[in-house]
């Protein structure tokens, strides 16, 4: 399956949300879906732990309706942060047109941002796509801490924004940030097309 | 048809489901023919799609003054077109429309079936896009499913931007519903307004109406509708209308993030048909061959890259520019050739180019073996000679052109070419063209093969391309009427160039028979000299020479009696010295006169008829045995026959 399938005229545009376990890629989701009208709106499925915990992974279809004559559909992915649910990860990273990785803001979780920054792209190369040609946003979560447990945003653009990718800061569970986040990670991969590149099959 | 100036951009209600046609409709009313065009809309009956158009329209009207805005229906445009084909005479009707700097086309779902006004749109689209002119439509559907199309009308329909506008949702209705009631200057009690938005209209035109019974309801009546009487004083209208319940709380970061995306996709996923369009309008108004782009256009997928394809057909364009321009030089006509403006037949271009490359060649030159230096000269020749040595030094200027006969052998052809390889350029003359010395023959073949493969062209030019023409054996060319022809072509090009001919002849161009009068008037201009057969002094030096190259340092006695015989030719002393020399070589004697004598003169004294006869003929011939030497009178035998 393309992205954009023009014998049917359907665009269909996977992202993927990825970052370590408790960064907020569930709360992105919650407040998309929040936001989203109902008759735009799949069934949200999230697979959570008793401990509200993301055990496989949440997937939000939304359906944009018709844009310039095609069907346009989004479904929004987030993994499971945690190390130990690596394939899953790489299960749910298939076929993704997009990945926003959500970084926790908190300064003692850097290092876990960069671990899995790294395993992101390990799971890239495994599967063969090179990780500079993928669609990818960063957003700085949880950014409405007290400032003495949160890195400012430039610390976390220093640590993880190597690449130049467009970044966001953002506050998932209240919302800022979280549309424009979505914005530019949809922006990025429909630009892509006009550069005459498919999804990342 | 006039656009109604009432529809403007500021009276139309702007709601998620229209965000982009009315953005793109802005962006093409302030610069018309630059983006999204040709803009197309569509939508089901009812949704704005003329008012936009119109808003369009009165705005460029409005801030454009010098444009042309013209506003027709599909139907309007059928209408005229065939009343100017009734008419019998079309052109002030497609006049009327190349003049349009924006033309807005209603309707265009009915092009259905009108073949002929498909071909006639898709001549003007062309000619108006070609100028940067706009052109908005509206259709009731998209331009792939208006059916029976043209595929070329539809590529060019879906090559700006395609928007469709959508069935307002509960916020666009009460932003129309308010906008309305402020427009008619009516209020209504609380809750009245929310009541009717919350019905599902597909369609702002029903919308209204509904609006019109209630304020009409409101007015006759005169008393202020109660919100919960709304659906019963609507009865008929909204029944069967699903009634929503107004959004809970308003989902703007959605919206917003939905029309922006709208955007983007409308950007970017048709951006490569865009792309390739432009690119297929300009290679084509450049006059190359965009088969291979169209085929890309009109497959399902992108190409894997749009940058990668256009690169290609520019680089192909470029090198086809490229051979054009050296074939151009090597064969005018040729560079008209429909391989030189197809960058799918590049290949064929190229082999055209090497083909011509070859077929171009210079005309063969002169001999090196026929060297100035190696020419004798005696009084029978030193006229043609001084001549030639005074081409050499300044040719083109004096004997122009120089006409030398004589008989076969006295040295024409060597002359010819000693003449030739003194005018050969010199490395300080690149551009200087090659010196054509070739035998009449020669040409005369060369033109026949040019004719069959039709390649006349490339001949002339080779030829006009000399910087000398010395041709050998012109009698050749008498009674041939066409190299007679191409011969004066040649010959005039050349003399009016001030470059040299030369002609060698077995005769004088006044004894030529079948020679036309305008070339023998032409070869007679210049100078007409002869080559004689050598005479006396120039046979010896001749004889001298050709010995002492055989080996034999011939005396003054030898000299002087070879001196004595009379020979027609040069040739004949060449054939003289060589018998001598290998005759002696075979019987192993010195050469001396008297072998010569014995040699040349056998029959000298008393030389029977059987000698003659012995010397003359074939020697299987020669036994005593088998011949009949004497015989009898003929009138004997015939009288012994009869008896």
């Amino acid at each position: 399956m393309s992205l954009v399938n023009y014998a049917t005229r359907e665009i269909t545009c996977k992202i993927v949300y990825y970052g370590p376990g408790r960064s907020g890629k569930t709360t992105n989701l919650h407040y998309i879906y929040g936001q989203v009208p109902d008759d735009r709106k799949g069934k949200m499925v999230s697979l959570a732990t008793q401990t509200d915990r993301t055990l496989f992974f949440d997937f939000l279809p939304l359906d944009l309706g018709m844009i310039s004559g095609f069907t346009t559909k989004f479904q929004l992915y987030t993994v499971p942060g945690q190390v130990y649910y690596q394939t899953t990860r790489r299960l749910v990273l298939q076929g993704a047109d997009g990945v926003v990785f959500v970084a926790d803001s908190q300064a003692r979780q850097l290092e876990e941002n960069v671990e899995s920054f790294q395993d992101l792209h390990a799971n890239l190369a495994d599967q063969g796509i090179d990780a500079r040609t993928l669609p990818l946003v960063l957003q700085y979560n949880k950014q409405d801490l007290p400032g003495d447990l949160i890195l400012s945003t430039a610390t976390m653009s220093d640590a993880l924004n190597f690449r130049g990718v467009p970044e966001f800061s953002a506050d998932a569970l209240h919302g800022p940030g979280v549309f424009e986040t979505l914005r530019a990670i949809s922006e990025v991969v429909l630009k892509r097309l006009s550069a005459g590149a498919g999804a990342v099959r | 048809m006039k656009v109604d100036s009432k529809l403007r951009f500021d009276n139309f209600v702007v709601g998620s489901a229209n965000r982009l046609a009315v953005a793109a409709a802005r962006a093409v009313a302030e610069t018309p023919g630059m983006v999204y065009n040709p803009l197309f809309m569509y939508s089901s009956s009812g949704l704005g799609k003329t008012h936009l158009m119109s808003a369009i329209g009165n705005q460029v009207a409005q801030r454009k003054k010098g444009l042309i805005v013209e506003l027709v229906t599909l139907e309007d445009f059928i209408v005229d077109l065939h009343a100017a084909v009734a008419a019998g005479d079309t052109s002030p009707f497609k006049e009327m429309y190349l003049q349009v700097g924006v033309l807005l086309i209603d309707d265009m779902q009915f092009l259905t079936g009108h073949r002929e006004t498909q071909t006639e749109l898709l001549r003007l689209f062309n000619a108006l896009q070609a100028d940067g002119r706009q052109i908005v439509m509206t259709s009731d559907r998209p331009p792939a499913e208006i059916a029976d199309v043209d595929e070329r009308l539809i590529t060019r329909l879906s090559g700006g931007l395609i928007v469709d506008i959508g069935a307002p949702d509960y916020e666009t209705r009460m932003a129309i519903l308010k906008a309305k009631c402020e427009e008619r200057g009516v209020r209504f009690r609380t809750g009245v307004i929310e009541e009717l938005g919350r019905l599902e209209f597909k369609n702002v035109r029903e919308l209204q109406g509904a609006l019109n019974r209630l304020i009409a309801y409101q007015t006759l009546g005169g008393d202020q509708i109660e919100p919960h009487r709304v659906l019963e004083i609507l009865g008929d209208l909204a029944d069967q209308r699903v009634r929503v319940d107004p959004p809970a709380k308003p989902s703007g970061e959605f919206q917003h993030f939905l029309s922006d995306i709208s955007m983007a996709v409308a950007q970017h996923v048709e951006q490569w048909k865009t792309r390739l369009t432009e690119a297929i309008d300009y290679w084509k108004s450049e006059g190359y061959s965009t088969g291979s782009l169209e085929r890309i256009l009109t497959a399902d997928a992108p190409p894997t890259s749009v940058e990668t394809v256009l690169r290609e057909f520019e680089g192909s364009v470029a090198k086809l520019r490229d051979l054009e321009r050296q074939i151009r030089r090597l064969d005018t006509p040729l560079a008209a050739h429909d391989a030189f403006s197809d960058p799918e037949r590049l290949s064929e271009a190229e082999q055209l180019l090497e083909r011509a490359l070859r077929t171009s060649a210079p005309p063969s030159g002169p001999s090196a073996a026929f060297t100035r230096a190696g020419f004798e000269v005696g009084a029978s020749n030193q006229l043609a000679v001084r001549a030639a040595d005074a081409i050499v030094a300044v040719p083109g200027t004096r004997y122009n052109p120089l006409f030398i006969h004589g008989p076969s052998g006295v040295g024409k052809t060597h002359l010819l070419n000693a003449i030739g390889n003194g005018l050969v350029p010199g490395p300080s003359e690149p551009g200087a063209g090659a010196v054509a010395c070739v035998p009449a023959q020669l040409f005369v073949d060369e033109l026949i093969a040019a004719l069959q493969e039709g390649t006349v062209d490339r001949w002339r030019a080779r030829y006009r391309a000399a910087s000398a023409l010395l041709l050998d054996d012109v009698q050749f060319v008498a009674g041939k009427e066409r190299t007679q022809e191409e011969l004066f072509h040649v010959f005039n090009a050349l003399y009016a160039d001030g470059k040299q001919l030369v002609f060698a002849s077995d005769r004088p161009p006044r004894e030529l028979s079948g020679l036309e009068e305008r070339l023998r008037s032409r070869f007679e201009g210049g100078l007409v000299v002869q080559m004689a057969s050598p005479d006396r002094s120039l046979r010896e030096r001749l004889y001298a020479k050709f010995l002492i190259d055989l080996g034999v340092s011939p005396t003054g006695e030898m000299l002087s009696y070879l001196g004595d015989r009379a020979v027609a030719s040069v040739r004949e002393i060449i054939g003289t010295a060589n018998r001598i020399v290998a005759s002696a070589e075979v019987k192993a004697v010195a050469v001396t006169v008297g072998f010569m004598r014995a040699e040349l003169e056998p029959d000298a004294g008393e030389a029977s008829r059987a000698e003659v006869m012995r010397k003359a003929s074939d020697s299987f011939f020669l036994d005593r045995e088998k011949i009949a030497w004497d015989w009898p009178d003929p009138a004997v035998r015939l009288i012994e026959e009869l008896r």
